[in-house]
């Protein structure tokens, strides 16, 4: 995708796209958790596979995502859910106080054959975040990645059917991962 | 650190023991030599190098070092750093080679056994006729080995200490338990792998939180309350864990190990509580692979638990079946590397059953684990201060309670789940180490005369 060449439709989607993105994002910073789960399909699938150090010439290995491979977290609607609501129980230690976050979204991207208008039921895009965290008094940490999501449009209007979070670390260096990424 | 000081610390009799031990920077330089040079330590699992010139690289305490297969199929632990100038000559978490090369100026190790006498021996040194005029000992300068390494049902460990008894002798009838975490489900011995990816995260404790968390606090599930509201258990039930009856602590006073586990019983007397009852396939597998054991081990004992091998590796054998090992990374510092165990040859759809359950309880992204970590870190940080390290951790639940268990050799029990009795057992092998004893006196078969006994109940010996 070297140059992408966008139709004024693709131009609309990229930008409602964007407009979908960073108010999900916003929806987490604001701890409007329940709403958020709203955005995902019932199917959805969440994963944050683990990298790992390998050489250059088998770099396709890097990531490691076989069907049994350990990840840092690998699930469904039903798991994310229980996350939310373990925060609500007011007795979830690991976010009770809660973190605050800031999600920086940027470089986003749709699928070319998308943004030429081929397909519009599901939108695949990439791009990259950054989350800072910061928590109690000197607790911060900043996580950063790449995220792939497979966005639907239901009912008209887009929803996270899959979500692919690549991180770059290798030891997984803010303690936990009790935030949304 | 005077032999006086490190006395003071452990208080065994009155079940007290100081925060300096969890704070201080001495302290945790003296560790390092002491307990980290000395103990068996976990490395990993062989399943992780199934093949030859595979290499997978690990930690003993803050060294990193190589597990790695040779051509010959036998396994070594080498020291990765290179002889020279000390560069990491593999930085890399696992892959496959039989040639280390040094980055820095290009010294490289061998583990072909056709090219070298020793395992990890230098078989290339840049200028070696020119600039070293062939007088460079290469079988003097190869790769450090550890003293002494051991498999163990799959399980690779090794120690720095040429004295260091036999693993199995440090293990003791603790043995027992390890034995249920790395032996297939349906009884036979080994038959288990890791599945790809270790879990490593950094978190702001010291490494012997962790370790004496695993070594069977029962009373801290009351930190996991948010788990259980939410019910994450693939048991429709809801609950985290539910058990079979007869779960108790037990330690091990002469080998610092210890953890929460089953009194012994007939493997046919041994009710297998159905945890997956949201999942009728994977209970379906589990029923048969559990009818299959009772059949296979019919007369013999069945023998059950979970806990912590002195020093830092802890495992738990049923779910989520993992080990942890708390790497020391600072005095304020922990790495944690978690492996996670299945049966090599169950279905498909049961591995990827165990792995969902595993990661939605486990490592950072843990929902059980998170709020262990958030203990541990802000305990680390509020026990540093100058006023607050003045102040003794309490060990006192249950103390003076704990009597002898026959039927786990050198193990004592009070009778319940929930005491903390195993912390102290752990607090008094951590001190013989911290003093220096030598082996013989470690292992007790010679009474040190600084020896402390384990406060049993009065009336028993
Ligand atoms: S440090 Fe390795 S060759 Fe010099
Ligand atoms: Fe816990």
């Amino acid at each position: 995708m070297s140059e992408a060449k966008l139709s004024s439709r693709g131009t609309a989607l990229l930008q409602e796209v964007e407009q979908f993105l960073y108010s999900e994002a916003e929806m987490v910073d604001d701890r409007q958790f329940r709403e958020w789960l709203n955005l995902f399909t019932d199917d959805l699938e969440y994963r944050v596979p683990m990298a790992r150090n390998v050489r250059s010439d088998n770099i396709d290995n890097e990531y490691m995502e076989g069907a049994h491979d350990i990840h840092w977290i690998d699930e469904g609607k039903e798991t994310l859910t229980q996350r939310v609501e373990q925060i609500h129980t007011g007795v979830h230690w690991a976010e009770e106080p809660l973190s605050r976050t800031t999600h920086l979204i940027s470089n986003v991207r749709v699928s070319e054959s998308v943004a030429l208008g081929l397909k519009d039921e599901e939108v695949d895009v990439r791009y990259v975040f950054l989350t800072y965290r910061h928590r109690l008094n000197d607790q911060e940490d900043t996580v950063v990645g790449r995220r792939r999501d497979l966005l639907r449009r239901v009912d008209g209007q887009l929803k996270i059917a899959r979500r692919t979070i690549y991180l770059n670390q290798t030891v997984f260096l803010a303690r936990s991962l009790s935030h949304f990424l | 650190m005077t032999l006086q000081d490190i006395h003071s610390l452990v208080d065994v009799e009155n079940g007290t023991g100081s925060r300096e031990i969890f704070v201080d920077h001495d302290i945790y330089r003296e560790e390092l030599k002491q307990v980290f040079g000395r103990a068996w330590l976990f490395i990993g699992h062989e399943s992780q190098v199934p093949n030859p010139d595979d290499f997978f690289v690990s930690r003993m305490g803050e060294e990193s070092v190589i597990l790695t297969r040779d051509r010959q199929g036998e396994l070594h632990v080498l020291l990765n750093t290179c002889r020279h100038r000390g560069m990491k000559v593999c930085r890399y978490d696992e892959g496959n080679t039989r040639l280390f090369t040094c980055p820095y100026h290009a010294w490289s190790y061998s583990t072909d056994g056709e090219l070298v006498s020793k395992p990890g021996e230098l078989v290339g040194v840049p200028g070696f006729k020119t600039h070293y005029h062939g007088q460079l000992d290469k079988q003097e300068w190869g790769l450090i080995h550890v003293a002494q390494m051991r498999n163990y049902r799959g399980t690779i460990w090794a120690t720095w200490d040429q004295n260091a008894p036999p693993l199995e002798d440090y293990l003791g009838s603790f043995s027992l338990w390890l034995d249920s975490a790395l032996n297939h489900r349906d009884g036979r011995e080994g038959g288990s792998v890791v599945l790809v990816g270790v879990q490593k995260w950094r978190t702001k404790c010291n490494w012997k939180f962790p370790a004496t968390n695993f070594v069977g606090d029962a009373a801290h599930g009351v930190s996991h309350k948010s788990v259980n509201m939410v019910g994450i258990s693939p048991s429709a039930s809801g609950r985290r864990d539910e058990r079979p009856k007869d779960h108790y602590a037990f330690g091990w006073p002469d080998l610092g190990h210890g953890g929460l586990g089953f009194t012994p019983r007939l493997e046919e007397d041994w009710v297998q509580g159905d945890v997956f009852t949201k999942y009728p396939e994977v209970s379906k597998y589990f029923g048969e692979v559990y009818a299959t054991r009772k059949k296979n081990l019919e007369g013999k004992t069945h023998y059950q638990g979970k806990g912590t091998i002195f020093p830092n590796m802890s495992f738990h054998e049923e779910q989520p079946r993992t080990i942890i090992v708390s790497h020391p990374n600072g005095p304020e510092e922990t790495e944690f590397w978690r492996f996670y165990l299945v049966d090599e040859d169950a279905p498909d759809h049961v591995k990827d059953t165990l792995r969902h359950y595993y990661m939605t309880y486990s490592g950072p992204g843990g929902m059980t684990e998170q709020d262990d970590l958030e203990n541990w870190a802000y305990a680390t940080e509020a026990s540093k201060g100058a006023i607050s390290r003045q102040f003794p951790y309490n060990y006192q639940q249950g103390l003076g309670w704990s009597e002898p268990f026959d039927e786990y050799p050198g193990a004592v029990w009070c009778g319940n789940l929930v005491t903390e009795q195993n912390q102290l057992v752990w607090l008094k092998r951590w001190s013989e180490f911290m003093q220096g004893w030598e082996w013989e006196y470690l292992m007790h078969e010679r009474v040190h005369p600084d020896a402390r006994a384990f406060p049993l109940k009065v009336g028993d010996k």
